[in-house]
Formats: C-alpha cells, structure tokens, sequence
C-alpha cells in the first residue's frame, strides 16, 4: 500500500473527457478520470448522474460519443465487451450475475472450463477444483468449490463474483452498489477483501449510496451530477456531507421531521406473533397512531418476515394481532388490505409492482372494484384517480398510461405508494422504503411519510440504512434473530445502541461492528 | 396488441384471396358456411385455452375431454333416454368440474399444469375407451332430437349462417369483454404477468387461476356437446385428439404468450379463423390431406418467426430514441 502511495504509478485506466449523448440526452460530458494500480476509487452521484452510462462504456457494451480511453497507455478507440475484459477490467454487479443451479466452481470459470481432450472435451473438474481452490482461499470464503451457489448467501455470492474477476487477472473490479444487502459483518469481511485486492495492485472502483463505506475505503471520490464530474475529494477530504452537498447541488437538511402532534392510541397491536423463519421466536409490538416506527436489525434478522406474516404472504406460525383495537384474522393478503393494513415490499421490481402494466393500472390494482361499475372497470374513473395521485405524490410521468418499468426506482416507489395512498390506510408496513433510490427522491418520501403519520396513520419502517433508521423514526425496535432486542426512544437514538441491540447485545461484537461502520 | 391483430387479419385475407383466386369454390356459400361452422366449433374451446395461457398455464386434455364427455353425453341420450336438456347441463358441469379439478391441483397442490393436464389427457381418453368398450358410440337410426339439432347443428339465413358460429362469436364478446374491461379480466393478466405482485396487490391469485382453468373446462363441456352433434358418432380413440394443439396454436398466432399474461380474444378468433382457413386450403388446394398438419405448422412457425423479427425491429428503434 505505502509503495503505491509513494511514487504516483502510471494510471492504469485513463478516461480522457468522456462524453455520450443520446438523441435529445446528453448522459456524459466532458469526464476524466485516472485510475492508478492499486487505488481504490469511489464513484457516487444520484440515481441517473450518468454512472451506469460510465459503467457501460468502461465495459464495452457502449461506445462514448467523444473522448479517449487508455487502457494501461494503450489507447482504445472502439472498445468492446471482449476488449474491456481482455484489458483486465471486471465488474461485480449490483444484481449478482451467476447460474445459482451451478457450483462455485463452475461459475467461476463458466465458459473457460479446463477441458479433457478428444471428441467429447469433456469438463475437468479436478483441474477446475485446483485452479478455484486457491482464488476462494485468498479472498478467505468459508465455502468449497463444490458448494451449489443456491446454497450461498448473497455475501458469498460476491465473493463468488470476485474470485471471477481474480480468476480472470483483472486489474480493475468495478463493484456496484456491492454493499447494499449485506451484513456489518460481512461488509466488514468485503472491505478487507477490497484492502486485499488493493495490496496487490488490483483498482477498485467501488458505487455506491451508502457514503459511510466509501468514506472508509475510497483513495478518492469522484463525485458525478448530471453527467458531469463536479468533485473530486482526496483521502483527507472524504467526509459525507461533503459528498452530499456536491451530490445534491445543495446542503441537505436534517432527515428528521417532528411529528405534528404526539402518537395517539394503538393502531398495529402484535401479540406472540411467531413466523417460519424463526418458529421459536416470537415478536410482541405495539405501533401507534400518527408514529413512525423504525424496525432496525440485520439482514436476515427476520424483519421482512414478520412484516410479510402479518400481511398475510407468508402463513403465520401463532400469535394475535388486533387492529385498531379489533382483533385482524389474516388469511391472505386481501384480508389485511380490506382493513386498512398495507405492506409496501422491499422488492419493489417483483413484489411491488407490475412492470408491464401502466402506472394507472398499478395504483388502481389493489382496489379495482371501487374503479369498476357491474365489475366493469371504468377507465376514467381509474385515470382520474391517478392523474389526482400523480400530481399529489409528484409522480414524474409523462402520463398515467405510461409502462411502469420506465420509472426512476424512486418514481415507481411514488407508484406503489400511490396505490396505497388512494385506498383508505390505517397501517402502512415499508420494507426498505428507499433502497436504491437517489437522495433527491429519499427526501420526498420521507416527507410523504410525514405527512401519513400526521394524518394518524401508523407506520412501520423496516430499514437496513442506519442513517434512515436514526434520522427519520419516532422510535425505534430493533430486531435480533427473530424477536425484539429492544425499543428506543428518540432520545436515546445512536448507531451504538441500535447495534449493539441488532447483535444481541453482545459487547465484544458490537465493538467490533462498530469499528467497521467507522462511527 | 391490436397492430398484432391487424397483421393477423391481413395475413388471413391474403391467404384466402390467393386460396379463392386459385379455387374460387372458396367463396362459394357452402363452403364459407362450412368453413364458418369448422371456425365456430373450434373456436368456442380456444377461447378457454386463451384464457388459462395468459395464466401461464396450459390445457392438454382437451381432446380427451371431448371424448369422455361425448360418450357420456350420447350414452346419456340413448341409453339412459334423458331429456336433451338435462344432458347438456350435466356435461357442461361435468366440463367445469374438470376444470376446477385441473386448477386446483394447479394452485393447491402446486403441480405444473403442463403435468397435471397431460395426466387429464392421458386419464379421460383412457376413461372414454374403457367406458365403451373401445366401441363406437352413436345414435340409433332415426333418432331426433329437433330443438337441440337446431341449436348446434342448425344453420340461419337458408343454411349460409350457422348457429355454431353465431354462439362462437357471441361467446367471443361476452368473453372478450370478461377479458379485456372487467375486473377478472385485470386480474387475469396481472397473475399471469407477476403472481407475486398480484398477491402482494391483494389478488386471490389461486381462484383466480382456477377460474381460467373453470372457464376453458365449461367451454370444453359445451364444445363437447356441439362436435357429438357435428360428428353423430364417436369412436374414443380418435375423437377429439390434438384438438388441444388447434386451440393453443390459435392462441398463439392470436398473440398470447406460453409465459403468460399476454394475449386477446380477437386474437384467438382470429388464429381460430387462419387455421381453419389453411385447412380448407389443403382441400381445396388439392394437397394430399395427409400433409394437413404439416402446413399448419409451416404457415405457424413462419408466421411466428416474422413476428418475431417485427418486434425485434421496433424494439430497436425505441432502443435508438
């Protein structure tokens, strides 16, 4: 590392005024950006700042419109996908590109398999073991070449993804979003695997939304906003507001806006509620009228799958549940969504919406019958409505009739919610509200939550973003292996509480956590 | 969807005006009404093969049904002397209830339907040969029935209409209605796009899947009892069979996809029309009639192909812009 920093190298990757435009778009212009063996280059921006336009011509898969690109001093005018991995450039992609019906050692070298000769030219898995074996030991996975991918988790899939890349003696892994779904602890482990890499002269660059990280890894970060590059901070100069402010145009205000009026009666009353994916556990929980109520944990602590029991997706093991003081038999989820309580999931692209149906058609979904006369759907009625959400939510679309899919993810949030909000809630349940959702758009919903709460709706907000969970809840319960660790009130909020209630109170490994979250 | 069914028609025009240009027999009024009457019996059962594809289903036993509930049907009549109506109520239920059968073991006990239907196909038609006998079933000579004659059999306007045809296209309105404005129908191409998503918007997706296969075995019992009329006699081995690959080739040039949640009932009338259309070709063309299959499934797989080529195209011009 110190060699690395002493003698500035030659860059490995060279970006020379980069700039794509698209008829009527421009997506880039005028960016440069260096890469130097061995350095560890963060790249942020909001949601359409032009990164993934970035991202595709370092791949190949696009051609800028102007620019150069060196690749190691050797200029590539038209680069193409083979071209960029043969140049050493790897990515390890946000959405995990691997066959989970292979091993991992397949996957590694899928379609480079060391083969038998002959006619058949069949697989040689000893040979494939023994060149995979080495690459997971180096990146210190817990599993075997073996070992099916469906059994790993999303952790070690990347890991998978990575030893890819090292397979291919990449010089430069472009990781996107490569943190968004994993644990401290395994954020912790893929951090050390990035120092790692690093230390060998491999380039990092590493997207990301969550600052935090990039702040305690990144050499430098290159700041992206509308296609252009507008900062470039050094290591001393990383720090997260600064981040913000150049990411937004603007100073971001507070996340946190206080209730108007303080909570009132129980809206959301859980009783010994117990679900398949902790049987032994169950959760008891009040959630009041006009709160917001942040429900903190790990992944996998069982957050999504007490949210989906008590929506009625998934069958619930024991336990009561009363409504407004009623009690809520929940058989299915039209069960609950009669009554008031609505689940907004965290996977919004599967769960949440139909991507090929327009946006009137999905915020009309949950309640056609009140669209339809003699179970005839009545257009008008339908687009009425959403014309009527789309201004309220500040939906940005050109019509109502527009396809789902070619929404902003915050765009299609507003949809889903819109769904919601043209029913009649009571309770509203959000999984991961703004999970890849650009800063502009983050700010919007939490306001729109605001606004629910003051109307006394009671809400529940499950969210892994710690800065979401601190800045935006009225109080917090924290999940640990399946049942509360904890409640904390507004005074008492801290990342230190919220994990060291998230870890089950463990002192050693909240310690240890929080060393990685860098405070 | 509808510049799918437009190309659909243009290419059923076409061929009938070479076929009539070639034959002009084509256009003669027994063979349209012929032709109309083949349209009608097959359409009525690829309506409720549409609907259980845009599920993501499929339906197989069909054909099988067709000769179960035929025998049935004819045995009910002759042998046991029921009044005709009687009869046909007891067939369409017993087509509905197959149905439901079928969706349930498709919700419920979560087999594929590819699985679950092909069993039906293999369990009916092995039902229908045991029942009897592996004979023939028919009426007896100068058997009558006047009114349930007229209904199925019966032609309108001096033979030109058939009445076959004239329930088909009214079930294709009622049934294009149910799919394309009603709250059903929405629901309909929601499971079958995203049942996840479906459930998560509060849709009872397994009675809504069950519902389709409900539909289609309704819409099989009625077909059942039109093509006893038609055929008079049915023999269990045959009757019927790859009837099911007639209605799923006419949703599919009808522009619904075997991965659900797409397709139109104007498609499906419209791939019913084409591909009784290509079958009075062969005849009237000459072609040896053992060739029939094989043209159809020509004229399907290039019809098919340059679909797919127009898409493609036009998702490559919205790529450019």
């Amino acid at each position: 590392m110190s060699a690395s920093q002493a003698a500035p190298a030659a860059p490995f990757l060279d970006l020379i005024d980069i700039g794509k435009t698209y008829p009527g778009v421009v997506a880039l212009s005028g960016v440069n950006l260096s890469v130097a063996p061995g350095e560890v280059v963060g790249l942020v921006g909001e949601n359409g700042a032009g990164k993934s336009t970035l991202m595709k011509i370092l791949g190949g898969v696009t051609a800028p419109t102007t620019g150069t690109i060196r690749i190691d001093g050797a200029e590539r005018t038209a680069m193409t996908v083979a071209d960029a991995t043969r140049g050493g450039i790897a990515f390890v992609h946000q959405e995990l590109n691997l066959f989970d019906n292979l091993d991992v050692a397949a996957n590694v070298f899928i379609g480079r398999e060391p083969r038998f000769g002959g006619f058949l030219s069949l697989v040689d898995t000893s040979a494939l073991h023994e060149k995979v074996t080495p690459l997971l030991r180096r990146l210190g996975a817990d599993f075997k070449p073996a070992t099916p991918v469906a059994d790993l988790s999303l952790a070690q899939r990347q890991l998978v993804e990575i030893a890819k890349a090292l397979s291919l003696d990449a010089r430069l892994v472009i990781m996107d979003e490569p943190t968004s779904s994993l644990t401290a602890s395994e954020t912790k482990r893929l951090l050390d695997v990035i120092a790692d890499l690093k230390a060998n002269g491999v380039s990092v660059i590493f997207i990301s939304h969550r600052l935090q990280e990039v702040e305690r890894c990144a050499d430098r970060v290159i700041v992206l906003r509308d296609g252009k590059v507008v900062g470039r901070l050094d290591r001393g100069q990383i720090q997260h507001d600064a981040m913000i402010r150049l990411m937004i145009g603007r100073d971001l205000k507070s996340l946190y806006i206080p209730p108007a009026a303080p909570p009132r009666e129980d809206a959301l009353d859980l009783a010994e509620v117990r679900t398949t994916a902790f049987p032994s556990q169950s959760v008891t929980l009040a959630l009041r009228a006009g709160e917001i109520l942040g429900l903190a944990g790990l992944v996998g602590s069982g957050r999504t799958e007490l949210a989906r029991a008590v929506f009625g997706i998934d069958r619930r093991l024991g336990g009561h549940i009363r409504l407004s003081g009623q009690p809520l038999e929940i058989a299915a989820p039209r069960d609950a969504i009669d009554r008031g309580l609505y689940l907004i999931p965290e996977d919004r692209k599967q769960c949440g919406l139909l991507l090929d149906f327009s946006v009137a058609e999905n915020i009309s979904l949950a309640n056609l019958r009140a669209y339809a006369r003699a179970a005839i759907v009545q257009g008008d009625a339908e687009a009425r409505n959403a014309e009527q959400q789309k201004a309220k939510l500040n939906i940005k679309v050109p019509s109502v009739t527009t396809q789902t899919s070619s929404l902003s993810g915050g765009n299609q949030q507003k949809v889903v919610l819109a769904k919601w909000l043209s029913m009649s809630p009571k309770v509203i349940i959000f999984d991961e509200p703004t999970r890849g959702i650009d800063v502009g758009a983050k700010g919007e919903i939490y306001e729109l939550m605001r606004g629910l709460a003051n109307t006394g709706v009671a809400i529940l907000m499950i969210s892994s973003d710690m800065e979401e969970v601190i800045g935006v809840s009225d109080r917090i319960a924290v999940m640990h292996e399946g049942r509360i660790s904890g409640f904390l009130a507004r005074a008492e909020f801290s990342e230190d509480r919220v994990l060291q209630l998230a870890v089950g109170r463990s002192p050693q490994e909240s310690a240890a956590i929080k060393s990685v979250m860098g405070g | 969807m509808f510049k799918k069914d437009l190309s659909l028609l243009v290419l059923i025009l076409v061929v009938g005006t070479v076929v009539a240009i070639i034959n002009p027999r084509f256009l003669s009024p027994i063979n349209i009404a012929n032709t109309a009457n083949l349209i009608g019996l097959f359409g009525m059962f690829s309506i409720g093969m549409g609907f259980v594809i845009i599920t993501g289903g499929i339906e197989l036993s069909v054909g099988s049904i067709f000769a179960l509930l035929g025998v049935i049907f004819i045995d009910l009549l002759v042998t046991y002397e029921w009044p005709w109506p009687l009869a046909v109520i007891v067939i369409v239920m017993g087509g509905t209830a197959m149905g439901w059968l079928h969706g349930f073991l498709v919700t419920k006990a979560k087999l594929q339907p590819f699985v679950v239907t092909l069993c039906g196909l293999l369990i009916y038609r092995g039902i229908a040969r045991y029942y009897t006998d592996d004979g023939t079933a028919g009426f007896e000579f100068g058997m009558n029935f006047p009114s349930l004659e007229w209904l199925t059999t019966g032609r309108a306007l001096d033979g030109r209409v058939p009445h076959s045809f004239i329930l088909f296209i009214l079930l294709a309105i009622v049934m294009g209605i149910v799919l394309h404005k009603s709250v059903f129908g929405r629901y309909l191409f929601a499971v079958g796009k995203n049942e996840e998503a479906a459930r998560y918007s509060g849709i009872r997706t397994d009675r809504i899947i069950t519902a389709a296969y409900v539909i289609s075995g309704a819409l099989c019992g009625l077909s059942a009892i039109y093509l006893a009329m038609y055929t008079r006699s049915i023999s269990p081995a045959s009757h019927g069979s790859f009837y099911e690959l007639y209605a799923i080739a006419a949703a599919v040039l009808g522009g619904c996809s075997l991965r659900g949640g797409e397709g139109s009932v104007l498609g499906v009338v419209l791939g019913t029309i084409l591909l009784q259309v290509l079958q009075n070709l062969v005849n009237l063309l000459g072609i040896p009639s053992s060739l029939n299959f094989a043209v159809i499934g020509g004229v399907i797989l290039i019809g098919v192909l340059v679909d797919q080529q127009l898409v493609r195209r036009r998702q490559l011009k919205l790529a450019k812009k």
